[in-house]
Formats: structure tokens, sequence, C-alpha cells
């Protein structure tokens, strides 16, 4: 355990000691605060217009309007930054060699995979917490469902366990952090949107491309739902990708 | 504290190492001696374990470095030859870390820390990135990163591969300070250095121990003739044969300007008698010296003897 927490105290160290996470995180809130921004935006049009139609008055909801879009527009957003979040954790262990130095410390594997994963959690989890102040921002104004917007959130945090397990599963694989981060992209994306060959694909198949689709998964979470099938889709997700880095791990064992 | 048996490991069709058979008692400083791609690296990467072997055994402090891989690591330190260094952190950032990965608490890392980085003459660098030092200071912060928790065991590759003269004695003295109380395995092709620091030598090549021994014991093997070095002034053919005619003496060869080397017995003292024929024919004895076989002569006698292998694939 202490090596875990040790691993995970060095990857802060290093990621608070680079660029990567600053530039990578500088970008991140800004298209954030833009999306909130436009989704705000566009709300408060319909509302002006809601005033000459009772019926769209009907319709106006924050929740709808504002945060769905809202927790769809990050969850593309950390399509794009959780490989460069991830692409350095064990490729650039294997390239400068400190691997053999990480391996041959009395930790355990899961140690090692375990503190990697947690630093670059932590991370996600700081990114995401500082767009929390739109919402209080936004609260100050308007009275807000805060249970369904923690149930988004919660979808959010769940999701980006598993784009960052798929994301260090890829480091695991190379040790160029360029190639890393484009197979983690490659792998993400055709999770997210596989959920479209739903309709095209045999329909023996169709349950398993709407079943492996990570975008359907989060739907619910961005409405504000709270579903133990998706819950446990992401956790078996992150769990499985972590699995596959310890075997990609322990391969050093039987390779030349 | 090493026990190693029948250890080989293959690359691929290449055999690194091939049934290897040695041990190591605790407090012993073993030098692991021979050429490049030699299989040096690969048996300690082994005991440290990086990687296990594809066949045989080792043991480190009583652990099996496969089975018991965790409490083996817990008993060693261990400096690769990269010294692979994380270049982001400070070297205070570093140690810190590495002594947490060894499993040390919070106090006992303050005080290891403090005391790896006095050991190694850190002091002047704790808090600089360890990416901007020099090679003697990333060496050293190695070395500091396997003593952490002190080790009963210590593993050290090429301790002093690229260092400037200067930094080499500076390393060779601090590795002499730890032999006290740790064990040392220690590799290299510096013999000088081997023969300085270790009680025994292990001399491996293409994969096989071919040697094992004390400095001394090996470099008497290998010299069953002492050798004299003398400068004459003289007539050389004349001398030539006068010195061949001394009881004991073996060989004479001619250096030119009336320097020559003799061989003779170990057991004849011949230098007495090598004296006062000089004096006698009215030479003039310039210098006498007697010679040495070094570990050197040992090393290259040893490992020339069978023909070297036209390509030999390079092993990290």
């Amino acid at each position: 355990m202490s090596g875990c927490l040790a691993v995970w105290r060095k990857e802060l160290t290093i990621y608070f000691a680079t660029p990567i996470f600053y530039l990578t995180g500088f970008f991140f809130l800004l298209l954030a605060g833009y999306f909130f921004y436009s989704n705000l935006v566009y709300y408060t049009v319909l509302s002006f217009q809601a005033g000459q139609n009772p019926y769209l008055a009907t319709m106006l909801n924050p929740l709808q309007m504002v945060y769905r879009p809202f927790f769809g527009n990050l969850a593309v957003l950390f399509l794009f930054i959780v490989p460069l979040l991830t692409m350095r954790l064990l490729a650039e262990e294997k390239r400068s060699g400190t691997m053999e130095l990480l391996l041959t410390f009395p930790l355990t594997d899961w140690g090692v995979i375990l503190g990697k994963f947690l630093a670059a959690f932590g991370l996600y989890a700081l990114l995401l917490a500082v767009t929390v102040m739109y919402s209080i921002a936004f609260g100050l104004i308007l009275t807000l469902d805060w249970l369904a917007i923690a149930v988004g959130y919660l979808g959010l945090l769940l999701l980006g366990g598993a784009f960052l397990a798929l994301g260090l599963f890829s480091s695991s694989l190379t040790e160029n952090q360029i190639i890393a981060a484009v197979i983690a992209f490659g792998l993400l994306l055709l999770f997210w949107i596989i959920g479209w060959y739903e309709e095209l694909g045999p329909p023996a198949y169709q349950g398993l491309f709407r079943y492996l689709s990570m975008m359907g998964h989060f739907d619910t979470f961005s409405r504000g739902v709270l579903d133990t099938r998706d819950i446990l889709y992401y956790l078996g997700f992150t769990y499985f990708f972590l699995f596959l880095t310890k075997r990609q791990l322990e391969s050093r064992q039987w390779r030349g | 504290m090493i026990v190693v048996k029948d250890l080989t490991k293959y690359y691929g069709s290449f055999a690194a190492i091939q049934n290897l058979n040695f041990e190591v008692a605790a407090g012993e400083i073993v030098g692991f001696l021979g050429p490049n791609a030699a299989g040096k690296t690969t048996t300690l990467k082994i005991l440290a374990g990086y990687m296990p072997p594809t066949g045989g055994f080792a043991a480190v402090n009583g652990y099996d470095c496969v089975g018991q891989s965790l409490a083996a690591r817990q008993s060693l330190g261990y400096l690769p030859e990269t010294v692979p260094l994380y270049p982001d952190l400070t070297v205070g950032q570093f140690l810190d870390f590495a002594a947490q990965a060894k499993g040390l608490d919070r106090s006992r890392r303050r005080q290891e820390v403090a005391r790896a980085i006095a050991d190694c003459s850190l002091e002047s660098v704790r808090q600089t990135l360890i990416g901007v030092l020099s090679k003697g200071f990333r060496q050293r912060v190695g070395l500091a990163q396997a003593l952490l928790g002190r080790p009963p065991l210590l593993i050290l590759d090429e301790p002093t591969i690229g260092l400037d003269p200067a930094q080499i004695v500076e390393i060779r003295e601090l590795i002499r300070q730890l032999a006290g109380e740790h064990t040392i395995i220690l590799s290299s092709h510096i013999l000088p250095e081997v023969s300085q620091l270790c009680q025994r030598v292990i001399i491996i090549n293409r994969g096989q121990i071919v040697a094992s021994d004390t400095p001394a014991n090996l470099t008497q093997q290998l010299g069953h003739d002492a050798r004299i070095h003398v400068v004459i002034h003289g007539p050389s053919a004349d001398i030539s044969k006068t010195l061949a005619a001394i009881p004991g003496v073996k060989g004479v060869h001619s250096q030119g300007n009336g320097a020559f080397t003799l061989e003779a017995d170990l057991d004849t003292e011949v230098r007495p008698e090598l004296a006062r024929r000089i004096v006698q024919n009215g030479w003039d004895l310039l210098e006498m010296k007697t010679q040495e076989f070094t570990l050197e002569d040992v090393f290259i006698n040893l490992v020339t003897e069978e023909e070297l292998p036209v390509a030999t694939p390079t092993v990290q």
C-alpha cells in the first residue's frame, strides 16, 4: 500500500513539475467554459421566447437544456484530453529505463498500476472540480436540481476512470508517448461511437454494440438518472483495462 | 547471501548466460568481471528481480528471486548500468520517493534520505533537478538510491562507468566505506578497480564462469614465472648470452636500448647473481625491477584462451 502511495505521489510531483498538465488543463477549462456559456446563452434566448409561447415555457428546464449538452461536451473534451494525460505514465518509464528501477523496488505490479492510475484520476477530478464553479455561479440566479447535477458529475468520474484505464493500458504497450496517445485516442473514439453501428449491424449483435457503447451508458447520467447497470459497465471497463495493463507489465517475465 | 545454481538465460536463441553456479557469503565484496556482452548485466538483472531466468535458480538473502521476488527485492539495493533516474524530480524528491517505494515510514524516510545524501555528498544538489546534473552526480544519486533502507545486499552494475578519474576514486572510496555493513556484488570491466575493491573475483566470458578466486590467487596461478626487467649499458649480444647462463633464468628477451626482460623460476632468487655478473663483466647496471603479473594478464589469458566469437549480439 505504501508502494502505491509512493508511486502516486511521484506521479503527481512529475505532473505538476512539467508543463503538459498545465497546458491541457488550460485548454480544457477554456473550452469547458465556452461550452457552458454557449449552452447558457441558448437557454436564455429560449427563455425570452417562452415569454410569448406558453407551450415552450413548459419545456424549459436547465437540466435538460444546459446540463445535458454540457456533460456531453465535457465527455467529448475528455476523449481528447485523457490520452494526453496518460500517454507518459508507463511509456516514459520504459523509454528512459526507469522501469528497471521501478520494478526492482519492492513494489507490487498492482501498486505501480494503481499509483499511476490514481494520480491521473486525481488530476482528472481536479479539472472536473473547477467546472463545478460554473454551476455555483449559475445556482446564485436560479434554483438548480443539485442532486441531478451530482449524478452527472458522478457519471463523468466513472467515465473518466474508464478513459484513464484505457489510456494507461495503451501507455503500457509502447515506449513512445505519441504512439501511446494515438492508440488511446483511437480506442476511446471507437468505444465512444461503436453504438452507432447498432442499427446497421447484424440483428444478433445489436445488443452487444449497444452494450459496449460508452456514449449510450453515459447518456443516463447526463439526464440525471442513476442506473446501476451503467455504474457496473464503467467499473467493469476500468477494471478490465487495469487488468490488461497488469498482464502487459507481467509479460516481461516470459518475453525475451 | 547470494546462491546461484545452473542459472541460464536465453534471449531468443542466444544464450546470454549458461549454467552459472556461484555463491556469495554475507559481508563479501565480489567483483563480476568480463568483456562486454559476457552476461554480467543479465546475471545482475536476474538477481535484482527485474527479469526471471530461463532456467536454474537464484536466491538473494534466502529468498528465491522469482518465487519470493518481493521479499528478495526488499533485501537489496540495485544500481542499474544506465542509472535511470527521473529528470523532472529534484534529488531530494527522488530519494524520498525511492525511500517510500522501499516501504520506509515517514520518520525513517527522512533519516535514511539524510544519511544517503551525506554518504554520497549530495547536499549541494538536493534541490536541483536530476535532469541538469552531471554524470558524476547522477551516478551518486543512483548509488544513494540503492543505499536507502540499508539493504543487506548491494548490486552495482558498472558503478564507475563514464566517470572522470577523480570521480572514479570518489565512488571507489565510497564503495569501500560501504563494505562494512553490506554485501556487495559489482560488475566491471576495469581490472584495477576490481583488484582494489574486491575480495573475490568472478570472471565470466560468453555466459560462463571461467574463474573465481581472490585477485591475489588468480595472479599467482598465472604467474608461474617471475619477470625481471633490467637496463644494462654494454654490448648487447654478450649480455644476452651471459644472462641466459645464470642458473634459474629461463629466457631473455632483448627490448632494445640495453633493456632486457628475464623470465625466471619463482623459487630461485636470481637477482644477486644477476647483479654480480653484470659488475664482473664491467657493464653498467642502470635499472633492475621485478614485474608482477597483473589481474589484466589473468583476464586476457582466460578470456582469449578460446577464440572470441565473430559477432556477439550486444545484450543489455
